[in-house]
């Protein structure tokens, strides 16, 4: 279970988190949504310690994170970035395999290259997409590629940061339903940040809305449409009119 | 208080220096410390010897063969005022090696190794591509600032040495096929005239060179701004920063290896 207390950040003057309390279930999905520039990725980098919290605690299964040996904890995650941040200079098998190249899931280079094809496979692309190299992809297949290497070492958690921004809406579909089963089949703990609905009801069994740096309403996806809550409600309608600012 | 603005300004670019020579310093003192702890990245080292070493090679040869042979004619043209024109194989084989090869070699590196390391880390900034490492559990400074730093440290030396043949034999050639000196004479004045220390000098200097060089790109890339216009600052700054500390580490080394 990840667990989020009092969690604040500030970058100068502009306190982007103000107080974060947010728990995810072991083996469930939860999407946070909110407003661009609300500090939903902002909150996932300080889970990952790539963003260092100003106060409060994240607790992964009970245990502090910021006191975790890092290269333990991170082993335990996978990570498919907004822009899928694949290496350029590497071909595909070795972005997938990255992590079971090097370090302590270090394998083999043929039985690395071996995983990566099967991963490749899992998330739609062709063996032959393996040997080429990133710049010679499009932004979809960048995309599958980012979440073959996600869970390339099989995780226990996995981040998915804006998985359908840039994409039409039936990649987008595509990429949804990938998650979905993807983390159904891994039973991993799933933590999303995204703005765009049809992933919130595709890939949540949890909804979290951040806004105003707080967590503003959290609850099964079943009752977000019933939520009574007007910023929800404003952000799933996309309504200008409401109580959060169309101009930010 | 309109008085006192320039000294305030003064005082905030003092502060702004000093802080970044602080900033440089535990960078530094931050990759030496990664250097000597695995785990170690030789695929990435045997990358970053190609493109600083071999890649490198091309333009380190021209930029020296041309130096030397302009050398040459200044000296030869210079000299013939004092009637002393036969000095130019020593004055050439001098100037090469101990000033003009390790300088110029350290000033090509700033431009091709620095500005290349420097755009190409930041990028990786800006894409996130460094996060992801992080989150791959792979330390930034080890996969990307170490193997190029060793790199160099091997590589500029060999490069600087290189360079210090071709720009004598730049000399040589304009000396002998357009001044009329004889070529055995030529080559035998610039042989008995250098010393060991002078060479021990050179490749001592391109070492200097070439960790200021792939420091400055590294350093500036991994602290890059936002966006294009940050990959531009850093690519830029890391170039300056590279030329400036190179020149200002030549002085010094010149002081250590020839006036103590």
């Amino acid at each position: 279970m990840i667990k989020l207390e009092q969690v604040e950040k500030s970058f100068g003057s502009n306190a982007v988190l103000r107080g974060v309390d947010l728990e995810i279930p072991r083996g469930t999905s939860m999407v946070i949504i909110g407003g661009s520039g609300t500090g939903k990725s902002v909150l996932l980098k300080c889970v990952l310690g790539l963003v260092t919290p100003d106060s409060g605690r994240i607790l992964v299964d009970g245990k502090e994170a910021a006191k975790a040996d890092q290269d333990a904890f991170l082993a335990r995650f996978g990570m498919l970035f907004q822009g899928a941040a694949l290496f350029d200079s590497l071909p595909v098998w070795q972005n997938v395999s990255f992590r079971l190249l090097r370090g302590a899931l270090k394998r083999p280079r043929a039985e690395a290259k071996e995983i990566a094809i099967e991963k490749l496979r899992r998330v739609g692309l062709t063996p032959d997409v393996a040997e080429r190299l990133p710049a010679e992809l499009s932004g979809g297949m960048q995309k599958r590629v980012g979440l073959a290497r996600a869970i390339a070492a099989d995780p226990e958690i996995i981040f998915f940061d804006e998985p359908t921004t840039g994409l039409d809406p039936i990649m987008a579909g595509v990429i949804n339903d990938l998650i979905r089963e993807i983390v159904t089949e891994m039973g991993a703990t799933a933590m999303t940040i995204t703005h765009d609905m049809s992933s919130v009801r595709a890939i949540a069994d949890n909804v979290a809305m951040l806004h105003g740096g707080k967590i503003r309403w959290t609850g099964p996806v079943a009752q977000l449409d019933s939520s009574g809550d007007p910023y929800v409600q404003q952000f799933i309608t996309g309504s200008p009119d409401g109580p959060i600012e169309a101009v930010r | 208080m309109i008085l006192l603005s320039p000294l305030a300004a003064l005082g905030r670019a003092a502060l702004g220096f000093l802080a970044m020579v602080g900033r440089l310093s535990i960078y530094f003192g931050q990759t030496v410390s990664h250097m000597v702890r695995p785990p170690f990245y030789g695929r990435e080292f045997l990358v970053a010897l190609g493109n600083i070493g071999w890649l490198s090679l091309p333009v380190v040869g021209l930029t020296a063969v041309f130096t030397g042979g302009a050398l040459a004619l200044q000296i030869y043209a210079g000299g013939s005022r004092f009637d002393v024109q036969a000095v130019v194989p020593q004055i050439v084989a001098l100037g090469v090696v101990r000033e003009l090869g390790p300088v110029m070699v350290g000033l090509m590196i700033a431009a091709r190794v620095t500005s290349s390391i420097a755009a190409e880390i930041a990028t990786m900034k800006v894409t996130e591509q460094i996060d992801a490492l992080v989150t791959l559990s792979t330390h930034p400074m080890k996969y990307l600032t170490v193997p190029r730093v060793l790199a160099a440290l091997i590589t500029v030396p060999l490069l600087v040495g290189i360079g210090d043949i071709l720009g004598i034999m730049g000399g040589y050639a304009v000396s002998v096929h357009s001044l009329g000196f004889n070529p055995g004479t030529y080559l035998k004045n610039t042989i008995e005239f250098i010393e060991p220390l002078d060479i021990v000098s050179s490749l001592a200097k391109g070492a200097a060179f070439g960790v200021i060089a792939t420091l400055m790109g590294c350093y500036h890339g991994m602290n890059s701004g936002r966006g294009a216009q940050g990959v531009g600052r850093a690519t830029k700054s890391s170039v300056e920063a590279a030329a400036v500390l190179t020149l200002a580490a030549n002085f010094l080394l010149t002081g250590i290896f020839f006036t103590a």
